[in-house]
């Protein structure tokens, strides 16, 4: 069980570490980085201590306390994923009206660049 | 009365071109736009030397985006009528004065032009011919009425309609979403008898594979645009 829980530990603070390390890299927002930090904070904490892990235990009317744990890493997991659906759904239709704008806009300009030389003749 | 074609197209050099000519042809002097979705091949150029208008997007943005884009387009541009042809010749061009005429006559918000309308069982292939009979079945009591052919691409919409998808547009596989959509705005369809042909040249995007995939995609957007509905057509 404790070698469990050191795993558990180990892996949480890499993910704290690589979230950190993109952030300072820019390759995640400062924004969306929090959920992750939340997730691996909670869980290193769950990890280290007992008392934690066997009141939720309890709380979820499970018997062993490790399972807990795997319980909550994986429903945090659940509501990050799902956040970041929440996220990347809403920038694909922001980048469709965008990608359509930009089209439109194109199009006007060129049919408004055709009229001009039309003219200039 | 402003009418505008619009040709969806990605990857259809081989067939655009004809269609471009087949609609000229139908319809003379009447203002023909390809949206190119921003084909790998020379889709664009083709379009532009059968003298069609060409709205290119700047990425793929897959059927529906391209079309909405079109629609788009044509609203701002004062169109009051805009019919759909497909870019790879299934679609016969001569049809459009009949999808034109159900639209003024009938004062519907869309006229599909439909393969089976008049009984026949057109041409289709067997995965689409299930497809269609499953989304028939399903749409019948959602639209409190048959529609005989809702995979249709060859749809005309007048200005209302125009305003709506301009809007709200299904944005991957459109033209079943689309009914639903609006049924949600209590507007009518027609159908009328068209023509469907082989495609022209080129491949479907849609393979055998993919056709459980849009079924359970298009079932998706179909009961979401249902629980979204603002009330029954009376």
């Amino acid at each position: 069980m404790d070698r469990l829980m050191n795993v558990v530990a180990v892996l949480s603070g890499l993910l704290i570490v690589l979230v950190l390390l993109s952030i300072r890299r820019a390759h995640i927002r400062v924004e969306y980085s929090g959920s992750w930090l939340a997730a691996g904070v909670l869980l290193l904490a769950l990890s280290r201590f007992r008392g934690l892990q066997e009141w939720i235990a309890s709380t979820l009317g499970l018997t062993d306390a490790p399972l807990a744990v795997l319980m909550v890493a994986g429903s945090l997991f659940l509501v990050v994923l799902y956040r970041s659906s929440m996220v990347l759904s809403n920038l694909k239709d922001s980048n469709i009206a965008l990608a359509q704008k930009v089209a439109i806009l194109e199009f006007q300009i060129g049919s408004l660049d055709e009229k001009v030389k039309a003219t200039a003749r | 009365m402003k009418l505008l074609i619009l040709i969806p197209a990605f990857n259809e050099e081989g067939a655009v071109g004809g269609v471009i000519a087949e609609v000229h042809a139908a319809m003379p002097g009447v203002d023909v736009l390809v949206v190119d979705d921003c084909s790998e091949d020379a889709t664009r150029n083709v379009a532009h030397s059968a003298g069609a208008r060409v709205l290119s997007v700047p990425h793929h943005l897959g059927l529906g985006g391209c079309v909405q884009a079109g629609y788009r387009l044509a609203f701002e541009l004062g169109y009051d009528y805009v019919i759909r042809v497909d870019g790879d010749g299934q679609h016969d061009p001569r049809d459009i004065p009949k999808v034109l005429q159900a639209l003024e006559r009938e004062q519907c918000e869309m006229v599909i032009g439909s393969r089976f309308v008049d009984g026949s069982q057109g041409q289709t292939s067997f995965v689409r011919a299930v497809g269609i009979h499953f989304f028939r079945a399903v749409l019948r009591p959602i639209l409190g009425r048959p529609v005989r052919d809702p995979t249709s691409g060859f749809v005309g919409v007048n200005r209302t309609a125009l305003a709506l998808f301009s809007r709200s547009f299904p944005l991957e596989y459109p033209e079943i979403e689309a009914l639903v959509v609006l049924q949600r705005k209590r507007f009518r369809f027609v159908e009328v008898p068209c023509r469907m042909r082989p495609r022209q040249a080129g491949r479907s995007t849609i393979t055998a594979v993919k056709s459980l995939y849009y079924i359970a995609h298009v079932l998706l957007g179909v009961i979401v645009n249902v629980l979204k509905f603002e009330g029954r057509r009376k």
